[in-house]
């Protein structure tokens, strides 16, 4: 591990109302480490994402990036990717990934016109062949399959360069074949870019299979007269060789609640 | 096969779709024709033909009085107090409706006026209007604009934050400011949205037109429909509504078309009516 963490949480919690979702949060993540993030539904492991973001802010304790506390809105230093919704669909593929550039250029309009536009078009044009959507650059996202949606939101995400990219359950709306090559994608954007990356999933099996370092968040105090008064907290932080294959866990052993699955098994109780 | 699984044919919609018009006209020709046989001068229910004669007396005949084509001259008129009124509620919904649905504190300042504007019965404010406006053709489109422009500015507020919350969260990473936001992301998400809200404000809107100029008017649609009451000219006053009403369908039509043109996107995922 290099001397400076890229992200550090520091007795991070977050209350709603007077219920604990998540409390006592402390992790140091290396750079480039591709960090996956499993726990049952409800467990806050969105919620931690979220804060990664600051779409939400942490109630207690602080998140650091590069050593610096995390702006109070989302920045472009951090790319998101959402399940749904994450590309803009009254704009082309094209448009999508020239947005960002317009953004940049033109501070009045959010526009490019004549030649700075077709030199911003073209300038996307590797990037759409990369993720095999270069016949589909004038298609309306309405008009793709939900892994060429995917696809062009991880391409929007990364043509912005983030120091971190933030992944929610991005490829848990897709088929078992679509996500195969997904993951196969996102691998190797990763070991090209070398970037650190953070992916919630509910699929242990794509946790262990991608994640150089898996982070298991579950609710391990229970208080039966106060069923808000603790939240859920990082109960295994595992640190995988990706070389060596790390076998999958029983998830029995990873979880105390009795509602986490993997891929539709039963329930393991 | 279930009734719900069984579709008709285009043909078979399209006469589907013509019946009940035959059938309203059928009915009247059979009613209008049993009323002129006890009293063949009878006003109530003119025959088609006289009604066809009277429609293109006032379309192209020119009036003894003025000498203009009356039909003409108060479809323009009315036509442009329409425009005008729902113009003006289209720049406030766009400029507010946008501002309050996006901007927190604009919303907490605004959306409870509005909310409460809206409930005023317009029709209440006419005399109001006509007290500060006068009589002339501002009062009849701020009628229209009092009318429209609360509802359409609810509306479109409500397209505002109808928008995923993951869009706007994926603009912001993407560096977009507020302002970008606006010009690239939210306004051109409720612009499909906005002439739905026009479609639904365009029959208030005619029902005001057609109250104020009965009230105090010297040309338009509404204003000749009151005049000719005094002579129960039915022949007349029954081809103007059906004129209306094929006014209000044209510009529907128009409005739903220009929408599939200009906003492809909105339109691919099934059909709206």
């Amino acid at each position: 591990m290099s001397a400076q963490p890229k992200v550090s949480v520091r007795n991070a919690a977050k209350t709603y109302d007077g219920t604990v979702v998540l409390e006592r949060l402390n992790l140091d993540i290396e750079p480039g480490a591709l960090c996956t993030i499993v726990g049952a539904s409800g467990c806050g492991k969105s919620t931690f994402l979220r804060m990664l973001l600051s779409q939400e802010t942490p109630s207690r304790g602080e998140i650091l990036i590069d050593g610096e506390k995390l702006p109070p809105e989302p920045t472009p230093d951090r790319g998101i990717v959402f399940q749904r919704y994450s590309v803009f669909s009254h704009l082309t593929v094209e448009e999508n990934l020239v947005l960002s550039a317009e953004f940049d250029a033109a501070p009045l309009t959010g526009r490019l016109f004549g030649a700075a536009r077709s030199k911003a078009r073209d300038s996307v044009t590797e990037t759409l062949e990369r993720i095999g959507l270069d016949r589909a650059r004038t298609r309306y996202p309405a008009q793709l399959s939900g892994g060429m949606q995917q696809r062009l939101a991880i391409a929007q995400a990364l043509l912005k360069r983030p120091k971190i990219l933030l992944l929610d359950e991005p490829f848990g709306a897709l088929d078992p074949g679509i996500r195969a090559d997904m993951q196969e994608l996102l691998m190797e954007l990763w070991r090209e870019l070398s970037m650190t990356i953070f992916m919630v999933t509910h699929d242990i099996h794509e946790a262990f299979k991608l994640g150089t370092r898996v982070l298991v968040f579950d609710k391990v105090r229970h208080d039966p007269d106060a069923p808000d008064a603790y939240g859920a907290t990082i109960t295994y932080d595992l640190q995988l060789d990706r070389d060596s294959g790390a076998a999958v866990p029983d998830p029995g052993t990873l979880f105390s609640s009795p509602t986490m699955t993997t891929r539709g098994d039963a329930p393991d109780a | 096969m279930r009734l719900i699984n069984r579709k008709p044919s285009r043909l078979t919609a399209f006469a589907l779709g013509m019946a009940p018009f035959v059938a309203a006209i059928f009915a009247y020709a059979v009613a209008s024709h049993y009323r002129r046989l006890d009293n063949p001068a009878d006003k109530l229910l003119p025959s088609l033909p006289d009604m066809a004669a009277a429609f293109s007396r006032m379309a192209f005949t020119p009036d003894r009085r003025s000498g203009d084509y009356l039909l003409w001259i108060d479809t323009f008129d009315s036509l442009e107090r329409l425009g005008a009124g729902i113009g003006v509620s289209v720049i406030l919904a766009l400029s507010l409706g946008i501002l309050i649905g996006f901007i927190p504190h604009v919303r907490a300042s605004l959306a409870p006026f509005i909310a409460t504007f809206s409930l005023i019965p317009p029709i209440t404010v006419l005399p109001i209007l006509f007290i500060i406006f006068g009589l002339g053709e501002l009062s009849k489109i701020m009628l229209i604009v009092v009318g429209t422009a609360p509802v359409m500015i609810r509306s479109v507020a409500q397209a505002v934050m109808d928008i995923p919350r993951e869009l706007i969260i994926k603009a912001e990473t993407l560096g977009a400011s507020v302002w970008q936001m606006m010009v690239r992301v939210v306004l051109p998400q409720i612009l499909p949205k906005l002439i739905t809200a026009v479609r639904l404000g365009l029959v208030p809107a005619w029902i005001f037109l057609i109250s104020a100029e009965a009230i105090a008017s010297t040309s338009g649609l509404g204003y000749r429909i009151f005049l000719v009451r005094r002579y129960l000219a039915m022949d007349v006053i029954l081809p103007y509504v059906v004129w209306i009403t094929l006014l209000a369908f044209i510009l529907d039509r128009l409005l739903l078309m220009a929408s599939r043109r200009a906003f492809p996107w909105y339109h691919l995922g099934g059909d709206s009516l």
